[in-house]
């Protein structure tokens, strides 16, 4: 047996969840949960005021259903795996990625900030569109970065522009 | 050199670090600035102190290695009293801090030629056979070495606090106050039982309170909450129970036939001797950190990796500019962001295993953040003279050998060991447990019932100390050894035997995946068959 993620750190292409459809992720934003592994935790679940999340066991890792998701983030402000991304395509062909963002200096609506894959390469320049300050989470601030469209599946990290990565 | 006043993390993400009034201390007749609240090994740390004291024989460098008062790395002589460990003791203005068995101090030891020198001549452990064949060779060497393996000087001061002694008496007693403990204080407390809690610590939580990330688990166990807060939220409940007592800086050194003895500090000149009878106790001292074999494991700036936690998350100082973190258990990874939160780069996490050993999601947050993951891999050496300057890593083949030719130097001024724990078990063992050994549970552990009782009736165990997992399955653990001493005690009635059962069957969910199967298969070996009778 392959050892895949565990192996690497990261998920490739063909070890992702399913995608939602395109016209869900127009519609407005979905939660996208990367966490294929079975480990004991369950806040995500627990937290869906849509029971869009589905886990058998808290070992079972969740499954999201595009359809019953409503975007209202709850589970992304509690992920303590930071597996959790909103996704959603705008009209104007762009997307938009929100992400868990727990570093110094935060993040404000329209920073320029570099864009990272799953294996840390930087594969581009986003800007910051909205933000959860990290006061009223916890410390855990949300930041939406605009991003092309093409790279909402692949964008998992942002650093401030001008920081060493 | 020490430098004062730099390497304290003036902001962090997560934590507001509160330090006391501005204090002096005096580190080998050199005046440091430190500040309340900070343990003494922290101050020093901050003010670019490395090397902590020397070894017995060839006089290495140490430096600190768990900060928690589990190894004695960081022993020095403290307003006159040797072996004082100052990972545990708070600066006071004036205090007065030497290192010792250095001549004129661990820094710049004269004796280091013995390491620099001789040791090229007697590599380590030769002298099990150098000098060997001559009896009069022999005793001559064994004398000369002996006199470098002192601890150098008498005392200069002695103890000089009064302690008087206090009876008491209590249903349950609680030694420890980590996760474990304060959740058995708190669900034997609830129904109606009288619990005394005690902790060597001037803080309860344990380990808690460097705990930053945010917790797995279920919301039960305030899952999605940060360790940090955890420690808080149980401590309130604590207090909000009245027949619950908490006495902290109270260390207990024995348990004898369900009397306990312990020491409680009041004040420096002040002390209590107790004498508890508890018809009830549970030990929940929790787990020490293990090292690994390397050349120059023991070079300051190879520390532990809770000891860099505590250090980091607790006081607030910088462990060094760039990490190298050994093991991608859990511990290693979460370390790891730990450390960038903070403003610290980590070169690499290095795992022999063939796979990561932690949860993948605590493993895709740091290699998102260009952190290199080389499973198949294991550190060969650590370089540097007095502190870490690098290391050298290298790849392993399918019987954990390295590859010649693989080698690759690493750049760092720090490697943490994150290679698991081990259960402090000390008064188990002196209260007569049985024991056994059981890999899956991280080392020597005792024989319990499902209800966590040892094979000694009425002394129960809860979390790392009865087996190394982490602090979701501790609080888990309480709750059932915690009910279960007040169920047996006649408190609770129908209500705490329903719950009791549900707490068990919890536990069980909690382990039904991958990463409880190596504890459940621990726990089938040292699970006592039926209920403790004798």
């Amino acid at each position: 047996m392959s050892l895949g993620y565990l192996e690497r750190g990261y998920l490739e292409k063909d070890e992702l969840p399913p995608f939602p459809s395109k016209e869900r992720l127009k519609k407005k934003a979905v939660a996208y949960i990367e966490c294929p592994q079975p480990i004991p935790c369950s806040p995500c679940f627990e937290s869906c005021p849509a029971n869009a999340i589905e886990m058998k066991n808290i070992n079972d890792p969740p499954k999201v259903d595009y359809e019953k998701c409503t975007g209202c983030m709850k589970c992304i402000r509690v992920c303590p795996g930071l597996a959790i991304f909103m996704l959603r395509l705008r009209d104007d062909g762009m997307g938009e990625v929100t992400l868990q963002y727990e570093f110094l200096p935060w993040l404000k609506k329209g920073d320029r900030v570099k864009l990272y894959n799953r294996k840390g390469e930087e594969i581009g320049e986003g800007v910051v569109n909205w933000v959860l300050p990290p006061e009223r989470n916890d410390n855990t601030s949300l930041v939406r970065v605009e991003v092309p469209a093409e790279l909402i599946f692949e964008v998992r990290a942002v650093r401030p522009v001008g920081v060493k990565a | 050199m020490v430098k004062t006043e730099s390497g304290r993390l003036q902001e962090h993400p997560i934590v507001d670090f509160k330090r006391g009034g501005e204090v002096t201390i005096y580190f080998n007749g050199q005046p440091i600035k430190a500040y309340e609240g900070e343990t003494v090994a922290a101050a020093l740390y901050a003010a670019g102190v490395r090397v902590f004291s020397r070894s017995f024989r060839w006089h290495r460098p140490r430096g600190f290695f768990c900060a928690i008062g589990k190894c004695s790395a960081c022993m020095m002589e403290v307003d006159g009293i040797p072996n004082v460990r100052t990972c545990k003791v708070y600066v006071r203005d004036g205090m007065q801090v030497r290192t010792q068995s250095g001549l004129p101090d661990a820094e710049k030891d004269v004796f280091s030629i013995l390491d620099d020198v001789i040791d090229k001549v007697f590599p380590h452990g030769s002298h099990y056979s150098k000098f060997t064949t001559s009896k009069r060779a022999r005793e001559f060497m064994v004398k000369r070495m002996r006199k470098f393996t002192g601890f150098g000087n008498p005392p200069r001061a002695v103890f000089q606090g009064k302690a008087e002694l206090e009876e008491t008496e209590t249903d349950v007693l609680v030694v420890g106050g980590g996760p474990g403990g304060m959740s058995a204080a708190i669900n034997a407390g609830k129904y109606g039982a009288k619990v005394l809690l005690v902790d060597e610590n001037a803080f309860l939580g344990g380990q808690l309170v460097k705990q930053t990330h945010r917790f797995f688990g279920s919301a039960k166990e305030r899952a999605g909450t940060r360790g940090i807060r955890i420690a808080g939220i149980l401590e309130e409940e604590l207090n909000s129970i009245e027949n619950v007592e908490v006495r902290k800086e109270t260390r207990v050194f024995g348990i004898y036939n369900g009397e306990a003895g312990a020491y409680q500090r009041l004040d420096d000149e002040n002390g209590k001797l107790l004498k508890i009878r508890a018809k009830k106790i549970v030990v929940a001292t929790g787990a020490y950190e293990r090292t690994l074999i390397f050349e120059n494991n023991d070079l300051p700036g190879v520390y532990g990796a809770g000891g860099v936690q505590t250090l980091m998350n607790v006081y607030g100082i910088k462990p060094g500019d760039m990490g190298l973190i050994v093991g991608s258990g859990n511990v290693g990874l979460i370390l790891t962001y730990q450390l960038m939160q903070a403003g610290v780069n980590v070169a690499a996490i290095v795992e022999a295993m063939p796979r990561i050993g932690g949860y993948f999601v605590h493993a895709a947050k740091v290699r998102r953040l260009g952190v290199p993951i080389y499973v198949r891999h294991t550190i060969l050496k650590a370089k540097g003279r007095k502190s870490v300057e690098g290391a050298v890593i290298a790849k392993l083949d399918d019987k954990w050998q390295p590859i010649p030719g693989t080698e690759k130097e690493i750049k760092c001024d720090f490697i943490c060991v994150a290679v698991g724990l081990s259960p402090t078990h000390e008064l188990l063992y002196q209260a007569g447990c049985e024991m056994k050994f059981v890999p899956e549970l991280g080392g020597i552990v005792p024989l319990r019932s499902r209800f966590n009782e040892t094979s000694v009736k009425g002394l129960y165990v809860a979390g790392d100390v009865a087996g190394i997992e982490e602090a979701t399955a501790a609080i888990m653990e309480g709750r059932v050894a915690g009910i279960h001493a007040a169920v047996t005690l006649g408190y609770g009635g129908e209500e705490a035997k329903k719950e009791l059962e549900e707490a068990v069957k919890e536990i069980e969910e909690f382990r039904a995946g991958p990463f409880g199967e190596r504890i459940v298969n621990g726990l089938k070996k040292c699970t006592l068959e039926s209920e403790v009778v004798s």
